[in-house]
């Protein structure tokens, strides 16, 4: 695979605040990578600073090889986190306007089709719900036939269900051989959606690769989830190291069989327990959790 | 495909604003009712002050008239101006622009017959000669009755326009940056250049057409004077709108904050109102406020639609004021382009 977009040592300052700090990374064509990290970990603007919204104050950012230009421009399909859309037009309005925009553009009644925009084509963008908006601009995200597509959390505000089909337009783009790059609070759309992640925190990138490689390069043991009430933290903190989030205990071990034991000698009712193997939820936490806010 | 892409801006801004209906409504009552109101207000209102232009041979040098001259002079709610040229001022008298004009030494004056306030300021002329050994000169210029209606009807369409391209261009722009619409357009092909040249397209129509049907309108109900070419008067009131919109583009090409924006588009909207001699002359002024008007836009389009539509002038008598709105535009346009912030 080729390298799409090139990210090199690239800073952003506001101020004395350094939102990006020195972050470099390549994107291959066809991959679709997450950028995941706390709120205020400079995600959104390093994805700005590559959809060429935003001027970096250091550092380069190449679109197959080249600076960010009007070959960019026509060719980069963008979702913002926050996008208001001009008053009193319609939807299908408001695509015949994007695609005026661009030399090369899709079949409008294709995308209308696709992301499902039949049922409110002829409705003010006013009146849309949370849900037919995403779709929306993802359609018009789409409407140059994008070669490189930046969603900026786009599945934020949506219910779950929103959500999985939103996931599911994201994925047929990524099968039609866009790149995509895509940040996000939710774990599980990063697992879903990401060949790679990128964790970001204090503007700077503490780990980049793939999900599962990632997982197997930090963790070699599983959790046990026990419901709170059933083991108070005196005892779950002192004797197992647990954590407590949600209502749950959380102990990490190595050898649940042993683990097990000792709270079956405690007298810990086990009826609600279970076994997961570690996920990036975990990752996440143990990586902007503990090694950069320790 | 920059025409394409001007075109789209273009054609989502005129749909925006037809379907914002309250917006469209106020934007053709509000002209209406100001030209009724002030039209109908002023019409048989004379003003307070009388004007008399004397001549002097300098500004530089105060010259001591006769006394019966001087008698004259501390007539009170008369303005006196100092003017040196003759036939300037015979144009202002016809004009009904100064009352009467008197040289002090000859004691010659000159009156427009058809003027109530020439005639008022003769009698009090000859009042103040009574016991004097001179004897005023009359001499009568004719000139047709210019009503203040006609007088204040192209100020009035041009501050309406005015306030349709400040406040149409400068809101609007400033709401799309705040509401993240020009991010998102940041975000495709389109130029500052193409998107602006859209909103001056977009708003110059709606303001002509606008403007075309008030004019219709108020002369079919107050039959106002317009002697000169209505090709020329379109050509002088669309350039004022591109100058006046580029002022607006200025104005929005950064702010994000609409109270911000509010108070700059008054800032520079209240100063045309009153300085750009819309409702009254701004003969007399003090010369500061007389040459500062010179630099408002909306000095140059009442100025120069005043001249074509009482006078009958042509294009080349007003280049002046072409060439100022032109160049106007221009550089703000320009500019507005150079610092033009998509967020």
């Amino acid at each position: 695979m080729s390298i799409i977009l090139q990210v090199s040592n690239l800073v952003k300052r506001f101020g004395a605040l350094t939102a990006v700090d020195d972050v470099s990374f390549d994107i291959q064509a066809g991959s679709c990578v997450g950028l995941l990290g706390p709120n205020g970990a400079g995600k959104t603007t390093t994805i700005e600073l590559m959809e060429g919204i935003k001027i970096p104050t250091e550092g380069s950012i190449r679109y197959n090889g080249e600076p960010l230009g009007l070959k960019f421009r026509n060719e980069a399909g963008i979702m913002f986190q926050n996008t208001a859309l001009q008053e009193f037009v319609t939807v299908r309005e408001m695509l015949v306007q994007f695609s005026r925009f661009y030399p090369k553009t899709a079949d409008i009644d294709e995308l209308v089709e696709q992301y499902a925009l039949k049922e409110f084509l002829h409705q003010d963008t006013r009146q849309l719900s949370g849900g037919q908006k995403q779709r929306l601009l993802l359609a018009i995200a789409l409407i140059n036939r994008p070669k490189i597509l930046f969603l900026d959390e786009p599945t934020t505000g949506l219910d779950p269900q929103s959500r999985r089909n939103l996931w599911e337009q994201v994925r047929r783009v990524k099968d039609n051989g866009a790149t995509i790059l895509l940040t996000t609070h939710y774990m599980e759309e990063a697992y879903e959606l990401c060949d790679e992640i990128a964790i970001m925190d204090h503007g700077k990138i503490i780990a980049h690769d793939a999900p599962d490689v990632l997982l197997a390069q930090h963790f070699n043991d599983v959790v046990i989830q026990l419901r709170e009430q059933d083991i108070p933290s005196e005892i779950g903190e002192v004797a197992f190291g647990a954590t407590y989030r949600n209502d749950s205990a959380h102990i990490v071990t190595s050898d649940v069989n042993k683990t097990i034991e000792q709270l079956l000698q405690l007298k810990v009712p086990l009826q609600h327990l279970r076994v997961r193997a570690r996920d990036l939820e975990d990752l996440f936490l143990e990586l902007t959790g503990k090694e950069l806010r320790t | 495909m920059m025409w394409k892409r001007m075109y789209a801006l273009f054609v989502a801004r005129n749909t925006e604003f037809f379907r914002d209906r309250s917006a469209l409504a106020w934007s053709i009552l509000l002209p209406i009712m100001i030209i009724f109101v002030f039209a109908y207000a002023f019409t048989d209102e004379s003003p307070e002050k009388f004007k008399v232009a004397y001549l002097v041979a300098s500004d530089l040098v105060k010259e001591e008239g006769s006394p019966a001259f001087e008698k004259f002079k501390s007539t009170r709610y008369i303005q006196f101006i100092p003017v040196q040229a003759v036939d300037v001022n015979l144009r202002k008298i016809e004009r009904h622009q100064i009352d009467l004009l008197i040289d002090a030494k000859t004691s010659r004056y000159w009156i427009n017959q058809t003027s109530p306030n020439g005639y008022i300021v003769e009698k009090l002329l000859i009042a103040a000669y009574i016991n004097s050994s001179q004897t005023p000169v009359k001499t009568t210029v004719e000139g047709d009755q210019v009503r203040y209606l006609d007088w204040v009807i192209p100020g009035v369409i041009a501050m309406n326009m005015m306030w349709g391209a400040l406040f149409g261009i400068g809101f609007v722009i400033v709401r799309y940056r705040k509401m993240g619409v020009l991010k998102r357009l940041r975000a495709t092909p389109v130029k500052p250049i193409e998107f602006l040249t859209a909103q001056i397209m977009s708003r110059l129509w709606l303001l002509i057409v606008v403007n075309t049907l008030i004019f219709i309108g108020m002369d079919f109900f107050l039959d106002f004077r317009m002697y000169g070419s209505y090709v020329d008067l379109f050509v002088v009131f669309t350039l004022g709108c591109i100058c006046l919109i580029c002022c607006a583009l200025l104005i929005a090409a950064r702010i994000s904050n609409e109270e911000v924006a509010n108070g700059m588009l008054n800032l520079i909207s209240w100063p045309m109102m009153f300085l750009s001699g819309v409702w009254f002359s701004l003969e007399g002024a003090h010369p500061w406020m007389q040459k500062f008007a010179l630099i408002l836009p909306l000095t140059h389009v009442t100025e120069a639609a005043r001249e074509i539509m009482i006078d009958g002038v042509g294009l080349t008598q007003v280049l002046d004021h072409l060439l100022v709105l032109t160049f106007t535009s221009i550089i703000l346009l320009v500019i507005g382009a150079k610092i033009f912030r998509w967020e």
